[in-house]
């Protein structure tokens, strides 16, 4: 029993952190520019797929691969910003958000159209492949790993936004946009540095997908931004914080869900969604505004 | 004398609306009752959409309830469509009471996101309660019957005679959307949409017309379900998915969310442009993408908007932007 309940946070623990790769990029941009990113799921789809083939034409090296392709995303994030975000923050919220859908449909088109539609099997990372026991079961190491990045991303993205001059700027801007510019503040240039950082976060959750997924479809990430803006949701919108811990909660209940109430294990997750909202809108760990 | 020229086209619309009844092949008239039932769909919501000025994302609870609702019904109870109809617009209204009630207490993105949860708590529900739902099977069977009204009963079963039983729903949904927004409950919504703050100090209870207008576009969804699963004899979980909320929004965006023919013309483009997109390519959602972008970019009254704009005289422009303030 207890070795079952251990293997079983760990499954949570490796979901959760998976979460919170992809929620990151969202919740930082939501947080500075003021946007949900639907198309958040397609950076970190394409981040998976220009992984895989940079990957594959570098002769399988891995590292690679997540070093090239989130920058390629990143280039993709900043046409996007650039040249069509810009010219919505000022207009109603179903136009801000039915602009990223936008971009939801036509990459998830153009993955089919240059990837194919089918499913892609991905490659194993030598090192990191395979199993090691603990406590008498098998547990896959990548995920193992996917427990040690995660927390590894928060603590790298809370000293970039408290400890230095960028981050500050960042934080000036989202807290007062006006006062920000005011004294001297280039914030469309800055929220355009921002939307590509988190484009390229949501690339580098879509590349370290890659092996622990095992497949690549063109609609993986629809699946995986209902979940990012769960965890958003849980721990406030714009708090990276309470993403962090959301995605914990999250990974941890669907883990426990699926062993121990598989029918409603989607339904918990969504009535923890709702209820957040209902009792507290900012956020399990957010203050109060 | 412009009044004369509308009366002429809607004259003309009903026409060809009638005539695709009587001559068009299988083909055209299973499109039409498609583009019928978006627009039902759409119409009623659009009325939270671009009268209240609410996005809601999970509208498409409400349509899989009307759908599972009638099947539900016509398996286990009756197979009259009629009782049917009323028993899936009975439990879309219900339970667009029971999850507006709670909705509503929120605006803007948070409402937006709390009927995404509500509607995949529904969605969840149809996908594992196997025994009820059929899971991803969804209901199947569901049969036309014909509808029996105590003196006379009405055979459905055929396309066309259902053609014209959908268009019949079609126009009292219309005649229905356009009374609600001509009354003074429906200027009352706008009010809510342009500033829920004087229409509170008007001594109305902003909280009660938000959830009101959401009960009745959920009950239009309900309608919608129903009408679709009967054209289908089955209903589809994936009905229930945030993404099948996406379409209304979609259509009612392209054809125009300020205006009342919007999201009839939008459910139109919507349908036939796929249609004839999928015939040349497989990426049809491609094209989509390409004209929501145009859409949002440079045509924001969308297509309705942009011709009004075109024929009238004097300029006038659209306000750009529904729910603004």
């Amino acid at each position: 029993m207890l070795e079952s309940i251990v293997h079983v946070c760990l499954a949570g623990l490796s979901t959760g952190m998976f979460i919170w790769l992809v929620a990151s990029g969202l919740t930082l941009i939501f947080g500075v520019l003021g946007v949900l990113n639907f198309a958040h799921g397609s950076f970190y789809m394409l981040g998976a797929y220009f992984c895989y083939t940079l990957l594959s034409l570098m002769g399988d090296n891995f590292w690679l691969g997540l070093l090239l392709g989130p920058i390629c995303v990143c280039v993709v994030g900043f046409a996007v910003e650039r040249y069509f975000l810009r010219y919505v923050y000022h207009l109603a919220l179903p136009y801000q958000l039915l602009l990223t859908f936008a971009f939801v449909l036509l990459f998830d088109d153009l993955v089919k159209m240059i990837w194919g539609a089918g499913s892609i099997g991905s490659p194993t990372v030598p090192g990191l492949s395979g199993s090691i026991p603990i406590l008498g079961r098998h547990f896959p190491v990548y995920s193992l790993f996917i427990i040690g990045v995660g927390p590894l991303v928060a603590i790298g993205m809370w000293a970039l936004l408290e400890k230095t001059w960028w981050g500050r700027i960042i934080r000036a801007a989202s807290s007062d946009r006006e006062m920000a510019s005011a004294i001297g503040v280039r914030v469309p240039t800055l929220f355009t540095a921002v939307f590509m950082f988190g484009a390229w976060l949501g690339a580098m959750g879509g590349g370290l997908a890659v092996p622990y997924v095992g497949l690549l479809t063109p609609g993986m990430g629809e699946s995986i931004i209902i979940e990012a803006f769960v965890v958003a949701v849980i721990g406030g919108l714009g708090s990276l914080k309470g993403a962090f811990l959301g995605a914990l909660i999250i990974g941890l209940l669907s883990a426990f869900g699926t062993r121990f109430i598989p029918t409603f294990d989607m339904f918990l997750t969504f009535i923890l969604m709702a209820a957040v909202l209902l009792w507290r809108p900012q956020g399990l760990f957010g203050e109060a505004a | 004398m412009k009044r004369f020229w509308i009366y002429v086209s809607i004259a003309l619309i009903l026409a060809g609306l009638v005539a695709i009844g009587f001559f068009g092949g299988r083909f055209v008239v299973y499109l039409s009752m498609r583009v019928l039932i978006l627009s039902i769909f759409a119409l009623g919501y659009n009325l939270l959409l671009g009268r209240t000025g609410l996005l809601s994302f999970g509208h498409a609870a409400f349509y899989a309830g009307g759908a599972y609702g009638l099947g539900l019904f016509s398996i286990h109870v009756a197979t009259n469509p009629l009782l049917g109809i009323i028993a899936g617009v009975a439990l879309a209204c219900m339970m667009a009471l029971i999850i507006g009630f709670f909705c509503v207490r929120h605006t803007e993105i948070y409402f937006a996101m709390l009927t995404l949860a509500f509607g995949m708590m529904v969605f969840s529900l149809i996908w594992n309660l196997r025994d009820v739902t059929g899971g991803d099977d969804g209901l199947v069977g569901i049969v036309r019957a014909p509808i029996s009204l105590g003196i006379a009963t009405i055979p459905i079963s055929k396309a066309t005679h259902y053609y014209f039983f959908v268009l019949f729903c079609f126009l009292l949904t219309v005649a229905l959307v356009y009374r609600i927004r001509r009354s003074p409950f429906g200027l009352v919504l706008a009010g809510v949409r342009e500033n829920d703050r004087r229409v509170e100090f008007a001594g109305l209870s902003v909280r009660n017309y938000r959830l009101a207008a959401f009960v009745i576009s959920g009950s239009f969804a309900g309608l919608a379900g129903t009408l679709g699963a009967l054209l289908e004899s089955n209903t589809n979980p994936f009905s229930a998915h945030w993404s099948h909320s996406a379409e209304p929004i979609l259509v009612s965006l392209i054809g125009g969310i300020q205006t009342f023919a919007g999201p009839i013309v939008g459910s139109a483009l919507f349908i036939v442009l796929r249609e004839v997109i999928e015939r040349f390519t497989q990426n049809w959602m491609l094209w989509f993408g390409l004209i929501l972008l145009a859409i949002i970019m440079g045509l924001r009254g969308g297509v309705v908007g942009g011709l009004a704009q075109l024929f009238r005289s004097e300029k006038c422009p659209a306000p750009p932007s529904g729910g603004a303030r």
